[in-house]
């Protein structure tokens, strides 16, 4: 019969096995693809639950509300900034418990109060001079513990010496929320307030604001500085061995570990410059160098998805290298170079080490008003936090995780925004 | 053989004398010389892509370059609004001139040049703005209008010029990309006639169009001859055949000849363009 090849069958064994053995390999390929994906969507899961699951109840606070007597012989209504503020907080609130006699007592007494009732009260007072006399109803947070055992982190079935509150305590407070003085409100103190010493007091105003002015000088100083760099690199340099060398260094920069940038930060701008310590301009700019080669390889790809046609009507018609760049080439690589940079920006807002060594850790109790204050940054507030042994602090630590996570994700969809919005096709 | 002769006698004659105006002196009083190539070499790094191409341009007319994929049409006519400046290994040599001045002069500005002998692709390529910003961007940056109105006025004709006029009259907002192929490619004629070029270079303008819009280019291409100096490299025998006056045979980077249209397709010299145009190459 037929002993030259015989053309491909459809239906022989042969030719079905193989489109078995195909189709088994398919799907196994997809099977490996979606494990794969599995398994990184359940790590993600993982930690963001276990975030939520410690850092949620630092969402709320837990406040108690009492009449106080702004007694005027304890306040200078001329200056209200000076009075003994502490004494009436503390008599105000002893006259809750009249049965609370002894001085040891009194004094456990008044720790319910967090320890900055009187500040706050201050405040409230110099805002409103016109309170001296009255009575007033005051919130204020509760301390660290007590918010705890409301929350239900300490428990009443532990022993006694186990715990930080004491039976007696428990007593007072049950008393408290009988007469309905305790609530526990969405705690805005945690994006109004700044640092502080006490958990149920500490906010990230701070840290936010500092991560902002030291985004927006990094911003301002690699986004300028990326797009020049990589035009010219692009549009303008020679190709020879210079130019190879300075590309080279620029894509090896990309992958230099950030704590290296923050000692280069440390030994130029706070060494030589002499620029102030713990400063958002210098973190900006420690940042600014991390940020600058992303910006710059993002940019040149942009630069190189610009069709040439454009370039070519552009030319053609008389365009000046220079029109051609600023008219028609950087415009349509516009969104790819502004999703570069935002992306950029969202890994320095993560950037810890680079700002722990230009000192961006220390304790500081209020915003930063301008990008020469000594301030935190997120990262570098989580830092303190974690390392905070109060209770108080191993949720908020975890509520500054989620918060840090929320801009994150908030600064990449902007970037995927963008992309699909201004996605061209020629 | 015999282009090798001619080509050899050309260099012996000096400028002004070809064998092509010998051959066919009308063409030669009818429409005077716009552009002239003289002994132009193209180099891509060591690689030469053309070898002492002598040609003339004449006013008027249009001129069709043919031939194979490969020999150099397109090369040549990017020197001819230095267009190959901007590839970074291209060298060129020898001389070409417009009217009197040598292109490749030292004090010769290639952006302006550009706007003398301006240029359209064989890809349409509008930008991505308005059809109006389209026609409007040469003038603007050549300052070829003062106000609103002067402008408005260069678009209209240029569109008019371009026979597309018409059709876009009433969304000259929307976008030029949004226009069909043979539209976008007459949206960059009309681009290119807004800056008032002298010359207009077109590399197979019509090779992403439809029969159609094909014939529209060609029916527009020569009403432009009245008023502009037309190149055209194409890959259409008929096309060269109906629209120009004067059509170059390039082969493996060599002008082999030069004529009247007419002439090259009845009764060419050369043994390689009889083969090209008869279809047994190329
Ligand atoms: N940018 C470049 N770099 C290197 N070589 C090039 C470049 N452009 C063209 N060449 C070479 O120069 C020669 C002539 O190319 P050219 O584009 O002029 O041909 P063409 O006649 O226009 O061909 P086609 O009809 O296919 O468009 C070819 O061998 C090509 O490989
Ligand atoms: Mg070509």
């Amino acid at each position: 019969m037929t002993t030259g090849a015989a053309p491909a069958s459809f239906v022989s064994d042969a030719a079905l096995k193989r489109l078995q053995k195909r189709k088994a390999a398919d799907r196994r390929l997809k099977y490996y693809g979606l494990g794969a994906i599995g398994i990184a969507l359940l790590l993600l899961a993982t930690l963001v639950t276990s975030l939520i699951i410690t850092g949620h109840t630092a969402f709320l606070q837990t406040h108690v509300t009492y009449p106080v007597y702004l007694d005027p012989a304890k306040i200078d209504a001329q200056d209200p900034d000076k009075g003994n503020y502490r004494s009436i907080v503390r008599d105000s609130f002893a006259a809750l418990f009249p049965d609370v006699t002894g001085v040891r007592e009194k004094r456990a007494l008044s720790d319910i109060l967090t320890s900055a009732a009187p500040y706050i009260l201050r405040d409230k007072v110099v805002a409103d001079p016109e309170l001296i006399g009255e009575t007033i109803d005051f919130t204020v947070p509760v301390s660290d513990p007590f918010d705890q055992f409301m929350k239900g982190n300490i428990k009443r079935e532990t022993a006694e010496d186990d715990r930080r509150v004491t039976n007696q305590e428990i007593a007072w407070v049950d008393r408290l929320m009988a007469d309905g003085r305790l609530s526990k409100p969405f705690n805005t103190g945690l994006l109004t307030n700044a640092d502080s010493r006490f958990p149920e007091m500490a906010g990230l105003a701070g840290a936010i604001t500092g991560s902002f002015f030291a985004l927006l000088v990094c911003f301002l100083i690699s986004f300028p500085t990326g797009i020049a760099a990589a035009v010219y690199l692009e549009e303008f340099a020679p190709k020879n061995k210079f130019t190879d060398l300075i590309e080279v260094n620029i894509n090896n920069l990309a992958a230099v570990p950030s704590v290296v940038f923050g000692l280069l930060g440390l030994a130029v701008f706070l060494g030589t410059f002499g620029l102030p310590r713990s400063a958002p301009l210098v973190g900006g700019m420690t940042l600014a160098l991390m940020t600058l080669p992303t910006i710059i390889i993002t940019t040149r790809a942009s630069l190189k998805a610009v069709p040439p046609s454009i370039r070519e009507a552009a030319l053609g018609i008389g365009a000046s290298k220079h029109q051609v760049m600023m008219h028609h080439v950087v415009p349509l690589a516009m969104p790819g170079i502004l999703t570069g940079t935002i992306i950029g920006l969202a890994q320095a807002l993560g950037e810890t080490a680079p700002l722990l060594l230009i000192g961006m850790n220390a304790f500081i109790t209020s915003p930063p008003g301008g990008i020469l204050d000594p301030s935190t940054a997120l990262p570098t507030q989580i830092f303190i936090w974690a390392d905070s042994p109060e209770r108080g602090f191993v949720s908020r630590t975890s509520a500054a995780i989620l918060v840090l996570l929320g801009f994150l994700i908030a600064m990449n969809a902007i970037a995927i925004y963008l992309r699909r919005k201004f996605e061209r096709r020629w | 053989m015999k282009t090798a002769q001619a080509e050899s006698q050309t260099a012996t004659n000096g400028a002004t004398m070809t064998p092509v105006e010998k051959a066919s002196p009308q063409a030669a009083e009818t429409h005077p010389v716009k552009m002239t190539a003289r002994k132009v070499n193209v180099f891509y790094g060591a690689k030469q892509a053309l070898f002492d191409v002598d040609l003339e341009i004449r006013d008027n007319a249009v001129t069709a370059l043919i031939g194979p994929s490969g020999c150099g049409k397109s090369t040549f006519l990017r020197c001819l609004n230095r267009m190959n400046d901007v590839i970074d290994n291209c060298r060129v040599s020898g001389e070409i001139r417009l009217g009197d001045t040598n292109i490749y002069g030292a004090h010769i500005d290639p952006v302006l040049l550009r706007a003398r002998v301006g240029m359209v692709f064989q890809k349409p390529n509008p930008f991505p703005k308005s059809i109006y910003e389209n026609i409007a961007y040469g003038p603007r940056i050549h300052g070829m209008a003062e106000r609103r109105a002067q402008m408005d006025e260069i678009v209209e004709t240029s569109l008019r010029k371009a026979a597309l006029w018409d059709e876009v009259k009433d969304r000259l907002q929307e976008p030029g990309t949004g226009l069909s192929g043979g539209q976008q490619q007459r949206l960059c004629i009309a681009r290119a006639i807004a800056v008032n070029p002298e010359v207009i270079l077109m590399d197979e303008p019509c090779s992403a169009l439809d029969p159609i819009a094909t014939a529209r280019v060609e029916e527009l291409i020569d009403e432009l001859r009245e008023n502009y100096t037309i190149v055209i490299v194409t890959h259409s025998m008929q096309q060269a055949a109906r629209v120009s006056q004067r059509t170059a045979f390039f082969h493996l980077g060599n002008l082999v000849e030069e004529d009247e249209t007419d002439q090259i397709f009845t009764n060419p010299r050369d043994k390689r363009t009889q083969d090209y145009i008869t279809g047994r190459f190329g």
